[in-house]
This record gives C-alpha cells, structure tokens and sequence, in this order.
C-alpha cells in the first residue's frame, strides 16, 4: 500500500513498472481510462477492483491469465495441453498467411492459443476451468482450442472435478473453415460425457461471445453465467443490421436481454464470480 | 421460370438454343434430325470439358444454380409416403426446415432439410433456406422421435446460414444450435446426413452431425458463406471467390481432409440437368449406408460416431 502510494506520486520516469508488464493483458500505464464512462482510473486502484470501473462499474476485458489468478487459490494451478499449437491444415492465406497470423499472435499475446486450461483448487475445491483469451485472434476457436477444451474436460472427468469455462470470442476461427466448424461438433460431444459422470459444467460468458462459440460450448452450460452487460449472440449487430435493415433495440444481445429471454440463469458481477461459482458447484457436487 | 444457365455454361446454352431453333425450322427431317444428333452429341462433350475442370468459386454457383433440386424434390423422387411434421410445439412452424415420415424403400426414416423454395413466394416462405430457432427446434423434435422409434434419420444440408434476425436472438439462436449438436452427437439412432446445396455455418452443421456424411460432387460446406468470410476476413464482400477458394469449400478438397465420408457423384453437367439420374446416385448411396450400418449393434455406432467427432482437427 505504501509502495503504491509512493509511486504514485513519483514523475512517470521515476515510477516502479511490474516486471511482468509485458505480459499484462490490460493497457498499462498507471492511469487508465474506463472503455464506457472515460472516468480516469487510478491503475493499482482498478487492479485491485478487478478492473471494474470504479465510477460506472463498467466489466473491462481482461485476459485469460489475468481470470486464472483471480479464480485459483493462491494463484497456484497446472496447466493442461499448454503446448498444443494450432496448425495451419488449409494453407490459408488472405493478404496474410494463416501462419503469419499465428506467429504475431503469438507474439503479441505471449500465449500458443486462444484457450487457456487448468487445474486447481477454487476456495479448496478442485476444479478444471478453461479461459479463452479474446486477444489471441479475437478469441476465435481452430482445432487446437477445440481439443484444448477437449482435454480440459476429459481431464475434469479424470479427476471427478466440476468444471468451468469463461468464454469470449468473436466465433469460429475463418482461416480453418470446415476444421472450426466441426469443433462446434467436437467441444458439444465431449460436454456429453461430462453430463454422463454427472460433473457439472457451468458456462461463463464474458464480453464479447459469438457465432461458433456462442452456438456451442458457451450455451451449454449446466448453469449458464454472464458477466454484467456482456455481449452474447449468434449473429453479430452489424450482420443483422444489414439483414433486417432496421435499428437495434437499446441493449440487444447483453447480458441483461439474455437474462429477460431466458437464455441465462444469472448475472454476476466479477467480484463476486469465484464465491458465486464456489456455492453453486458445492450444491450440485453434493452428491 | 425461364432456364437460367450460369455464365460458364453459355457455350452449352448456344449449343441448346440451336436445337430449340432447329425443332421449330421448316428443314428437311432428315437432315434436322442428323443435325440435331451431332448437337446434342456436341452438348455431351462441351459439357463435360467444361464441368471436368471446375474451379471451386464456379462449383459454388452450381451448388447455387437456380435449378438446383431442392430437398423437396429429393423427398418426393427419392422416398415415398412421406408425412410432412410440423412445429417445435413451443413457438411455430419454420418453414425453412422440412421434417417428418417417409419409406425409403419400404424402411420407415425420419427425414429432415432445409428448404430454399423454389419460386418467390415459396423462397420469401421458407426464408431463402435460413431457419430461426423454432426450426432448429422442430429438427430437436424429430431427432428424437427417429430415437424413440428407433428409425434411421435421414438429413439433407442446404443453407446458406441460420436466419440472423432480432428475434432468432430472442428466442435463443445460439442454443437452439448448439441444443442440437449436443442430442445429434449422441443420438440413439443411425444418422446420414448429405450436403446437397450450399452447407453454410452453424446453421448447416446443426442438422449435419452424424455417422456418414457425404456431400454432393458440387456441393459447399464452409464454416461461413464465402460472402461472410471475404466481409470478415477480406473487409470486402465482393472477395467472395477468394474466400471460398481459401477455405476449400468443395467435396473434393474436403473429403482429402476426412472431414466428409463420402463424394455422391453427380449427372454430368450438374443435380439440375438430371434430377432423376441424381436422385438414382444419391438413392444408391443411402442404401449402401444404411445396410452397413444396419449390420452394426448401436452401442458400436455410437463409439464410431464420438471417435469420428473427437478426430476432426485432432493434431
């Protein structure tokens, strides 16, 4: 706390920077300004909110890595096919290579993929959670991040723990085509097997979730989460915009309208995700 | 509605409207029907020179051509007695999605579609082939009646997508979808699914999960129309043709990859300009499917169908 206060009036040149900044998926810098009310946060501040806008509570994304040490006790947790890289199975290229793609990715988000798994213990409870990472290719999901989730579920079954995936991506991965399609198929199927253990799955949505994800693994959920004011859908605004060729209602496709349409079971704000995720799997773990 | 020929197959539509004048010429018999012959023999070669080098952006205008067969005429040059079913029983009827009984070949199946429609006022009814949730919903109920009655399910693919609409989202678009990979994965029942048309997106695959999925020689499967994918990936729509050779949306590429069983040949020079000799190909290859997998116990198709599931994309 001292520390804190103590950087905080030194001159930007002189202040402590974190070593790790690199890979902080927030925008760094010690000020920030909220992405909806342009309040300017104090960085360490809205850290330590969970970087919730302390003015208009505003859920600002964050990463994959960044979820995992809010949700695992004492940051401690093991990874699952941390290795497993995405492979190029139609020599996709646009104005860039699929490849290329891949490797600036990688690059910029120091991660393989866009999917994240691990296992730990969640208040003492042992869990598998899957956390997308929304800036690896907009969170979309290849092959890998199907069989990623693949084996984050097999593993939850191996280990009779509950399990649990914050999703967002903007859909299934276009420079895969029929490969990405199909993990629709793949990451609904092996939910199946979940169900036949009787391990529950709860399904966290995150802003934003779209297309191939939103119309599998997202929805499917034993109990289905969502952040406040988080952005679900099948198609995206602008898609259906130019269909329908009419305005948008106020809040169509958050997380509030998913509420109201029955498609989620609750909203819950991120302060609150780890307890809430704890009582409801102590319930349906009972037996 | 007036024959449509799609721009390369202009050298056959000169040949074809040569014989339409010929018929109609005041010309000796002989020599018109001598002439007529060595046309149409002349039609037979054109066409096949043009359809054996296809490329995949004109493929995707066959599997778009306007005189494409509909799941509707296969349902009715293919199978007998059929019932149509209708309604999810919860909000309505889509008429994008067709289902219901049919014999084919005395066996009794469970039948389901997509349908673009074919003049339009049909193609404004059934939605141009894009179903809303209530659809998706209804081809739920049938999957499970095929289970309950132990009938073999039967689906045809031919969309360009699900319907993205205000109320699709309302009423749950994503999980109607995804409801339905999930009881297709593990569906007590043996299921063939043929990409007939245009096999578009989340749309597609939601009536597409199965033991035997084959694809028409001039069909499309991709996991977004080419026009969706040059808009997202390209920001232009008109790179359509790009995308769709990029993402290898035809049978032949895609069966190179395993993600499809089987390539049902089609007539020569395309489904629409032999229903009949289509249907009889894709006739042949269900029988052939259903008699192997009538052979296996369910519990074994069932395995198959989850390892065949859990292969696509494995690395």
């Amino acid at each position: 706390m001292v520390k804190s206060w103590f950087n905080r009036i030194l001159p930007s040149f002189a202040r402590a920077h974190k070593k790790d900044d690199k890979k902080s998926p927030v925008p760094q810098g010690l000020w920030q300004s909220c992405p909806n009310c342009k309040e300017i946060l104090y960085g360490p501040d809205l850290e330590a909110n969970l970087y919730v806008c302390m003015n208009c509570d505003h859920h600002i994304r964050i990463g994959a890595r960044h979820r995992l040490t809010y949700l695992f006790d004492e940051n401690k947790y093991s990874e699952i096919s941390a290795d497993t890289e995405a492979k190029d199975w139609l020599s996709f290229k646009d104005s860039k290579k699929y490849k290329d793609r891949l490797s600036e990715a990688k690059n910029k988000v120091e991660e393989k993929e866009a999917l994240i798994c691990a296992h730990g213990k969640l208040n003492s409870m042992d869990v598998v959670i899957a956390v997308f990472e929304f800036r690896f290719m907009g969170g979309s999901m290849g092959s890998v991040v199907g069989q990623k989730f693949v084996d984050a579920v097999n593993k939850a079954i191996e280990l009779k723990a509950p399990f649990i995936c914050f999703s967002t991506s903007g859909g299934a991965r276009m420079q895969e085509s029929l490969f990405s399609l199909f993990q629709m198929a793949r990451t609904s199927a092996v939910l199946n097997k979940l169900k036949e253990e009787k391990i529950p799955y709860i399904s966290v949505m995150t802003d934003p979730i779209y297309g191939g994800v939103s119309a599998s693994l997202a929805m499917l959920g034993d109990i289905n989460i969502a952040e406040p004011k988080a952005q679900v859908g099948f198609a995206g605004p602008r898609v259906i915009e130019d269909t329908v060729r009419v305005k948008l209602p106020e809040g169509f496709q958050k997380s509030e309208f998913l509420l109201e349409h029955g498609l989620i079971d609750m909203i819950v704000h991120r302060s609150e995700i780890k307890d809430t995720l704890y009582n409801l799997l102590s319930k349906l773990s009972s037996n | 509605m007036a024959y449509t020929y799609l721009e390369f197959e202009k050298p056959i539509s000169d040949l074809e409207s040569k014989i339409e004048n010929l018929e109609t010429s005041t010309k000796n018999e002989n020599a018109v029907s001598k002439e007529i012959s060595d046309i149409s023999n002349q039609i037979e070669k054109t066409t096949k020179e043009i359809y054996s080098r296809l490329d995949i952006w004109q493929k995707v205008q066959v599997a778009r051509h306007p005189h494409r067969p509909h799941f509707s005429d296969y349902i009715e040059n293919i199978f007998t007695d059929f019932d149509e079913l209708h309604g999810d029983r919860t909000f309505g009827d889509d008429r994008a999605i067709i289902g219901g009984l049919a014999k084919f070949k005395n066996m009794p199946v469970v039948l389901l579609g997509h349908e673009k429609g074919k003049n339009t006022e049909d193609k404004l009814n059934r939605n141009f082939g894009m179903a809303q949730p209530e659809g998706y919903r209804k081809a739920e109920r049938l999957m499970k009646l095929a289970e309950n009655f132990n009938l073999p399910l039967i689906t045809f693919v031919d969309t360009p997508g699900a319907y993205p609409g205000i109320e699709s989202e309302e009423r749950g678009m994503s999980e109607a979808i995804a409801k339905n990979l999930s009881v297709l994965s593990n569906l007590k029942t043996r299921i063939i699914v043929i990409i007939s048309g245009e096999g578009g997106s989340g749309g597609a695959l939601a009536i597409g999960v199965g033991d035997h999925i084959c694809m028409l020689e001039y069909s499309i499967y991709a996991v977004a129309s080419p026009e969706a994918c040059a808009s997202i990936i390209w920001r232009d729509k008109s790179k359509a043709n790009e995308a769709a050779k990029a993402m290898k949306v035809d049978a032949e590429s895609l069966i190179k990859f395993g993600l499809i069983d089987e390539v049902i040949s089609e007539p020569l020079g395309g489904a629409h300009r032999d229903l009949g000799g289509s249907c009889n190909l894709i006739s042949d290859s269900i029988e052939k499917t259903l008699n192997d997998l009538n052979t296996q116990d369910i519990d074994e198709i069932l395995k198959k169908r989850y390892e065949k599931i859990m292969s696509y994309g494995l690395v």
